[in-house]
This record gives structure tokens, sequence and C-alpha cells, in this order.
């Protein structure tokens, strides 16, 4: 059984199979429907690559959530990175700083229910994501 | 290292994915693919996805990016086997899969790889 909140690192490539893999376990004890598992799933995915690939690293922490009777997983993607600049352009699909399609970040932002980018220059990113049931 | 095996069917080449793939080793399968394409002269791969539980622009632009190598080696790719799910998700996330060839299941895809191409 997955603890209600926790962390792991997400530095390096195998880093992402392990962060999948994690908030799979998650969804399934939340028991949250196959297709919102698949698209918290994914959206971790995303989340955790930017992390490894632009950020050059960072780490995921977990936690549970309540919204009046409502419970949610809620996902935290931080790393020390250069940071966005540009919010807007950076949640723009198809368009990217890297050799990405440009979808992490746009494409993950519809797959949950709550998204919230914080970042700045130098600062690093931080994105948290929230799945409710 | 790892790898995802090929197998060869006549001029068909099977791929059945069925670990939680990393980056590196999707890259991998990219490269072996195309070379096996080469040296077995293959008119067809076909690449079953029904394990996966998930595909995101990583996977996604790997399976356009075989398609469409395979495409130019004359080769016909028709990936298999998607779940619901996931079908649900790549359309949410963004992903298109333009020009990619999918099937149902892999006797569906079978199929279509052995219609001669321009006929129905």
């Amino acid at each position: 059984m997955i603890a209600e909140s926790g962390s792991i690192p997400v530095r390096i490539e195998q880093d992402v199979v392990v962060a999948r893999q994690t908030v799979r376990q998650l969804a399934v004890a939340f028991k949250l429907r196959l297709v919102d598992q698949t698209k918290l799933v994914t959206a971790a995915s995303e989340l955790a690559r930017n992390a490894v690939i632009y950020g050059g690293g960072g780490d995921m922490r977990w936690s549970t959530v309540e919204r009046g009777v409502r419970r949610g997983i809620q996902l935290v993607f931080a790393d020390q990175g250069p940071g966005i600049p540009d919010h807007a352009k950076a949640l723009t699909d198809g368009w990217s700083s890297g050799s990405g399609m440009g979808l992490g970040l746009s494409g993950s932002r519809r797959l949950v229910d709550d998204f919230e980018l914080d970042s700045a220059p130098g600062q690093g990113t931080r994105v948290t994501i929230t799945k409710w049931t | 290292m790892d790898r995802i095996p090929i197998l060869q069917m006549g001029d068909l080449l099977l791929v059945t994915i069925q670990v939680d793939m990393h980056d590196q080793l999707a890259l991998t399968l990219q490269d072996d693919l195309t070379d096996k394409i080469q040296r077995t002269s293959a008119r067809g791969v076909l690449i079953d996805i029904s394990a996966l539980d998930i595909v995101d622009s990583f996977i996604g632009r790997m399976i356009s990016t075989i398609s469409a190598l395979a495409q130019i080696m004359d080769a016909t790719t028709v990936v298999v086997g998607m779940q619901p799910a996931v079908a649900i998700t790549l359309v949410e996330l963004g992903l298109d899969l333009r020009g990619v060839r999918t099937a149902l299941n892999v006797e569906r895809g079978m199929k279509l790889l052995q219609t001669p191409a321009g006929t129905p």
C-alpha cells in the first residue's frame, strides 16, 4: 500500500518510469476511474520528463487533498532549473524550448482538474496538478 | 542493454511492446526497426501496444517517427491494440498520430498489411 504522501527524485530518465508507476499505484489505491488514472499518469509522465530534461532534475511530491466531500490526488513537480520566463507561451500547444513536441505543459493541463504553474527565470519551476475523485 | 524484440514473419516485422519503456528504450526500438526494415526488406511493420497502459507525447512521437521512417523505406506501419483509456488520453493530450495507420487488434492489423496499398 502506498503512503498518503511522499516524494521521489526525478533526476534521470528512469525516474520518469518510477514516477509513472508511483502515480499509477496512488490512482489505483484512490479508486480513480481507469480513464482518470490514465490521464493522471500521462500528465505525471510529461511533467516528470520536463523536470528531468528542462529543469535539470528535481522531485515529485504527492499528497491527498480534500475539498468538501471530494478527495483528490495532488502532485507537485519541482526543479531548480532555469525557470520559464513566458508562461503563456510555455502553455501554448506546439511551443517548445527544446526538441520536444511542445505538448508537455499544455497537454498535461488538459488532463487534470487543477493546474498551477509557478516559475520565474532563475528560480526553478514548480507545477502543481490535482485530480479529484 | 534492454531491447524490445522484433520478430520477422515473411516480409512483415512484428513488435509487441510489453514493458513500460523509458525514453532511451523507445529510441533504441526506433533505430533497431529502421535497421531491420533495411536488412530484411520488410514491407510491413505491426506494432502491438495493447500492453501499454499509457502513451505520452514521447512514445507518441516515437510511433509517428517510426511510421514516417518506414514509409520512406517503402514499408507500411500499423499500430494495433490501443486501449480505449489510452486513446481518450492521447486525444486530450493533443496528439493526433497523424499519418499513422491504426487497427483495433492484431488480426485486423495483419489484414491491413496484407492488402496491397491502394486497394480498400
